[in-house]
């Protein structure tokens, strides 16, 4: 069953098309990954499906409801929760109220003090329970992309998009985040990481889509997509693609 | 501060001001009326430049507002209570609709625009001389009873509206108003990804930080008996009040009164000892506290404070 789904969406920022015509759905309860080299769009595509971007042209649908119009907070509420690639904490805020604001607006709490025990649990569900009292600007780089989940958390996402959650976060960090990012899995969210690092990738999506100049270039399971050449191409460009394509074959050839 | 401590001192410093009339010269309650209508200014203030955090200078505009739409529901006979509620709604409405278009607007720009607003409401008033008398303005009926009778019934009328606006301040500070409104000041784009509805709630901020504002001048109109285009609108009030609110602690409780206390105390001093100079004075003090306090009187860790005299003391002997 599709949850999210984008149908021939396009924006443009003058001249530029940084997403062009593009179609793609997540199914309930999937993890998918979302990659592409730098510029290739990806933010701009999280930022259409949470409202924060209007598209050019094209329809986005939530649960059957078509929110293309929607603004960033109507999507918070929904259950389309995201992080930022650039950390956005509340700096002068405890880590606790960070994540209270977050479930009592986008989680949509009765109460400040309901938010706070909701918060409490996200804290300790992320690792985060003993900086609870500490003002958010006060955490690590990893200690704030944790907060940044716990936030997205507190809304109860239906659909959690993730943007490079572990980008700067050293090998230690991801393992940890990676682990995170799987029981938020197994309750059911659905995922889509935009990812640069592939080991990411390939220990968590069940399918990736690869985006290149605004334009879904290929799509399918990571081991498959990482093979194709267009990948490859975008990736490495023309040059590089043709001789790495020659060596993979010989490489291929002297194991075989 | 903690906060219950803040209540009491309010509690204490509302009594104190009240009480003027037994026990202090005529000067002093009127000095009182004057710290009781600021303080209810720059409490309703500290609802958008406190706690969302937009710099706003539009509070002579809304207090203008009040004198004339109070002068005028006065002069059409409706009676003096009645028509300050006239003011407070019709300046509350004005804000609403004019929120909902210079919010869009941010940090300076914001602060240019709401300028803006108090220049553009004034020359409207002092250009519509049919209405509203134009630069010769607007006389009101007196109170009877002299000039010091009428100081102590405005003296109540004003601490009123002060303890009104601070119980509103209480409120938004513990509600979720209150917490949206301060995520809306450390990062608005987070809030709205929060689920924050940021333009509702800012607009909101902004309407109570004129409803006040509109009571308080046409109770300041009432009071005065006269009231024109340049005394309504004055800047120095536009700028008076948000320098009170940040000297005392912007998006406290208590802050918004201990800083209009602390600045009628600076003004009255350099007024009384130094004609001449006093204005440039206390612009040097203003700048001066403010460079060296961004939070306000009230971010002082007092406790620190004594610790560090009580320790110098302790090894001087």
């Amino acid at each position: 069953m599709t949850i999210l789904v984008a149908e021939r969406v396009s924006r443009n920022f003058g001249g530029i098309r940084a997403i062009d015509d593009l179609s793609f759905a997540l199914n309930q309860g999937e993890i998918v990954a979302l990659i592409g080299p730098n510029g290739a769009g990806k933010t701009t595509l999280v930022n259409l499906l949470t409202g924060v971007l209007r598209p050019s042209s094209g329809h986005i649908r939530f649960e059957g409801a078509d929110v293309t119009a929607q603004r960033p907070f109507e999507a918070a509420r929904r259950g389309l929760a995201r992080t930022f690639q650039i950390v956005q904490p509340f700096p002068r805020m405890s880590v606790l109220e960070n994540v209270a604001a977050a479930a009592l607006f986008g989680g949509k709490q009765e109460s400040v003090a309901a938010a706070m025990g909701v918060a409490r649990e996200q804290l300790e569900f992320t690792g985060l329970t003993a900086f609870a009292d500490r003002p958010a600007s006060a955490l690590t780089l990893a200690g704030r992309k944790r907060l940044e989940l716990a936030k997205s958390m507190a809304t109860s996402p239906k659909v959690l998009m993730l943007d490079e959650v572990n980008a700067g976060l050293n090998s230690g960090e991801i393992d940890g985040a990676l682990a995170l990012i799987h029981q938020i899995a197994d309750r059911g969210v659905t995922i889509l990481v935009i990812e640069h690092l592939m080991k990411v990738v390939l220990s968590l999506a069940q399918r990736v889509l690869v985006l290149h100049h605004g334009q879904l270039i290929a799509e399918g399971p990571a081991q498959q997509v990482v093979r194709d050449p267009r990948v490859v191409e975008a990736y490495l460009g023309e040059k590089f693609a043709k001789r790495f394509g020659v060596e993979a074959a010989q490489g291929e050839v002297a194991h075989g | 501060m903690d906060r219950r401590l803040q209540y009491i001192l309010f509690a204490v410093w509302v009594l104190a001001l009240a009480s003027t009339p037994f026990w202090a010269s005529n000067y002093i309650v009127r000095l009182a009326v004057v710290v009781a209508m600021y303080s209810a200014l720059t409490l309703s203030w500290n609802f958008i430049g406190g706690f969302a955090g937009y710099p706003s200078f539009s509070t002579a505009a809304f207090f203008g507002l009040g004198c004339y739409a109070g002068a005028l529901a006065q002069r059409a006979g409706i009676p003096m209570v009645l028509a300050w509620g006239v003011a407070t709604l019709a300046t509350g409405a004005f804000a609403a609709a004019l929120g909902a278009i210079i919010l869009r607007l941010r940090g300076h720009y914001f602060a240019i625009g709401s300028i803006a607003v108090v220049e553009v409401v004034r020359l409207v008033i002092s250009s519509w001389g049919s209405l509203t008398g134009g630069g010769d303005g607007l006389n009101l009926p007196l109170l009877s009873g002299g000039p010091n009778a009428v100081a102590r019934i405005f003296l109540i009328v004003m601490v009123t509206l002060m303890i009104v606006t601070f119980l509103i301040t209480v409120y938004v500070d513990r509600s979720r108003l209150g917490f949206g409104l301060r995520c809306i000041q450390q990062n608005e784009d987070a809030a709205n990804m929060a689920g924050v509805n940021i333009t509702l709630y800012k607009v909101i901020a902004y309407t109570l930080s004129a409803l006040f504002c509109g009571t308080v001048g046409a109770a300041y109109a009432s009071w005065t008996g006269y009231i024109d285009p340049t005394d309504s609108f004055s800047i120095i009030m536009t700028v008076k009040v948000p320098v009170m609110c940040l000297l005392g602690g912007p998006g406290t409780v208590l802050g918004p009164v201990i800083g209009t206390a602390a600045f009628t105390l600076l003004e009255e001093v350099f007024w009384a000892n130094f004609l001449d100079y006093n204005r440039a004075i206390l612009g040097a003090v203003i700048v001066i506290l403010i460079f060296f306090l961004p939070g306000g009187l009230l971010a002082i860790s007092y406790r620190g404070l004594g610790a560090r005299l009580f320790g110098r003391r302790k090894a001087a002997a």
